[in-house]
């Protein structure tokens, strides 16, 4: 800031302006003319910065985002109308809607729809009434609430394959922790990869355990915009710690909450690593009989592995426009919410 | 301007504090005033030694052999073959070359989201120019999109240059975020005032000299933190990795992902490797973890 409350004149920069008038030593008669040319040249250089430097600021971004947003999005709906194939990915050969009809009818896509579904709830739902539960615990004054805090954020450190190969390990069938403990209290063993909703719940424990903590620490921070003279008011109406709760918190906790959600929701749409990995090897198949594949797993053996681009770009659109759709709901929701107020 | 958000969110409370001797006459405690019972430490410790397990399972596991993790009950504390594991780990799971990699990917890409979106933030919270409503749109709009939407002609488009396997490949589709723009945007619509961009503007100064001498000491604090949760999302970056590298250039993910698909049968290597991919962002968190759990509960607020 320095450099702007001590500059006396309207100099551009001070070491350019004490350049200049080396430079054009010999012209040094004829002065006046001289800084007025130059006067009108740094004017004219100060307008064109101020009208065209922010589109020079936002340029790296749109150039950017053009080049690998906009351009593949539109590209992909292109390619979903065309027969492409994994070995020549450069030769399209137009079929229309084809791509697109082929789904209606393919059980493998309604299968996938169906798993990512149940996943997403399975794995949203408990997640963030949980996040809710513990961001109101952290919300009390605690000892040693800083190291709570960085503690129930070290899942999200760690990254989708990584939990994921650990996670497997523990849902292991023979040798397993998880099997381990439930054997131990009489409850015998679980086959977590072969069954339909077994399968769906290990795969979910994996998202909840890497977004828990970290969408608690979400609605803490909103926890604590709220004014405390909300609580005190009713506590002085003989609210218990549980009313506040659901009087209090959770109302001024609204806009957050649709924020998670929506944030979670566009999460399990993608949802790849997790079930990829749970799979092991041929993981792409989400299972032997497909009983965790997801849109986005289905997407990727598609393409990449019955090297079926087009269909794979069909997938990616039918996954989009269902985003969309939830999206919709979520604003209608959103805004009977808003007027029932 | 230095001071920092967060400070200035956190004092409010102190006066309240030494104004609440006073207060217990009314009986009235309430809301975040209350102390934690037992049982509020009880769950929070169940679910803190929840969220923990599992890396400190990935320890023990990488510590034992694959003999050890194949009988029942399954190990509870650590044996001696961890720098072995990960030793075999480096060098047959290719985590060295993997590691080296992902720093660079996450590093240039956290630099780049950062400085681009700082950038924009600026241009759209405090400049004026055509279309800037319209642009500003459609940078929310597309904090929407999904990747796999655009992972199709991406791969067509590395396959056309012959990139795959090569770092620019995963480094350019994500150097920039609309996320980062839409975040710095708020944050510099309240942090820089206005007056002091203009009184910069009548002094002659160069938009360039005003970025540098006033925009980027203002957005600081919003930038490390940018920064951070960038550099964290792109070394866990998974889908387009591992589309695009294989195993002989790979990022961590890719490396993580290859041992998850059987390219090494030994699963306390697996879980070496795991533990080698996650060390260097648990050690960040060991030591900056405060400031993280700052920055993602202050842009919480923000966003």
């Amino acid at each position: 800031m320095r450099p702007y409350t001590d500059q006396t004149g309207p100099a551009a920069s001070p070491s350019s302006g004490d350049a200049v008038p080396d430079r054009t030593g010999p012209a040094v008669v004829e002065r006046p003319q001289g800084t007025d040319r130059r006067r009108v040249w740094r004017s004219r250089r100060y307008r064109w910065d101020t009208k065209y430097s922010p589109y020079a600021f936002v340029a790296p971004f749109f150039v950017f985002f053009a080049a690998f947003g906009v351009f593949p999005l539109l590209y992909t709906g292109w390619s979903s109308l065309h027969r492409v194939s994994l070995s020549a990915p450069n030769d399209l050969e137009w079929v229309g809607l084809h791509n697109y009809t082929r789904l209606l009818g393919d059980e493998f896509f309604w299968n996938a729809l169906r798993n990512t579904f149940t996943i997403g709830i399975i794995s949203t739902v408990p997640q963030l009434l949980m996040a809710l539960g513990i961001a109101h615990l952290l919300n009390y004054r605690l000892r040693a609430s800083g190291f709570f805090r960085v503690a129930i954020l070290t899942p999200y450190a760690t990254s989708v394959a990584a939990a994921t190969l650990v996670f497997v390990l523990l849902f292991g069938r023979d040798y397993g922790m998880i099997n381990w403990a439930l054997d131990a209290v009489g409850f015998g063993k679980v086959d977590w990869q072969s069954g339909t909703l077994s399968s769906q719940v290990a795969v979910s424990t994996i998202v909840i355990w890497r977004w828990t903590g970290y969408n608690a620490l979400i609605y803490l921070a909103a926890m604590q915009a709220v004014p405390n003279d909300l609580y005190e008011s009713a506590a002085l109406d003989g609210a218990t710690r549980w009313q506040q709760f659901v009087h209090v918190t959770i109302p001024s906790l609204r806009p957050t909450i649709l924020f998670t959600v929506v944030v979670s929701t566009i999460g399990a749409t993608q949802l790849f690593g997790e079930p990829l990995l749970f799979g092991g090897a041929g993981g792409q198949k989400g299972g032997a009989s497909h009983q965790f594949q997801t849109l986005g797993l289905y997407l990727y053996e598609q393409g990449w592995f019955n090297f079926h681009l087009g269909r794979a770009s069909a997938i990616a659109w039918a996954m989009f426009l269902i985003l969309l759709i939830v999206a919709g709901v979520y604003l209608l929701i959103a805004r009977r919410l808003r007027k029932s107020e | 301007m230095k001071a920092m958000k967060a400070k200035k969110a956190k004092k409010p409370m102190r006066p309240m504090r030494q104004v609440q001797p006073m207060k217990p006459a009314l009986g009235v405690r309430a809301g975040r005033h209350l102390h934690g019972g037992p049982l509020t430490y009880a769950v929070l410790i169940i679910f803190t030694v929840g969220s923990l397990f599992p890396l400190v399972w990935t320890a023990i596991a990488a510590s034992r052999n694959n003999t050890r993790l194949s009988q029942t009950p399954p190990p509870f504390w650590f044996g001696g073959n961890l720098f072995k594991n990960l030793q075999t780990a480096w060098t047959d799971a290719n985590m060295g070359l993997a590691l080296l990699n992902t720093a660079v990917v996450a590093g240039t890409i956290a630099l780049g989201t950062v400085l681009f979106s700082t950038l924009a933030g600026f241009a759209f919270a405090k400049l004026r120019f055509r279309f800037k409503n319209v642009l500003m749109l459609l940078v929310v709009a597309t904090m929407m999109v999904p990747p796999q939407l655009s992972v199709v002609p991406l791969f067509m488009t590395v396959a056309e240059l012959q990139w795959t396997d090569q770092l620019q490949a995963v480094i350019l589709p994500t150097l920039v975020s609309a996320f980062g723009v839409f975040f710095m945007r708020q944050y510099l619509v309240q942090a820089l005032p206005s007056e002091l961009v203009e009184a910069a503007r009548v002094d002659g100064a160069s938009s360039l000299r005003i970025i540098w001498h006033i925009v980027f000491p203002a957005a600081r604090p919003a930038m490390a933190v940018l920064g951070m949760l960038t550099f964290v999302a792109a070394w866990n970056d998974f889908f387009w990795p591992v589309i695009a590298l294989t195993q002989d250039n790979p990022t961590v993910q890719v490396a993580l992902a290859n041992l998850g698909q059987g390219f090494v049968p030994d699963q306390s290597v697996i879980m070496a490797g795991a533990l080698l991919g996650t060390l260097p962002l648990l050690l960040a968190f060991v030591l900056f973890g405060k400031q993280i759990v700052g920055g993602i509960m202050q842009g919480a607020v923000k966003g």
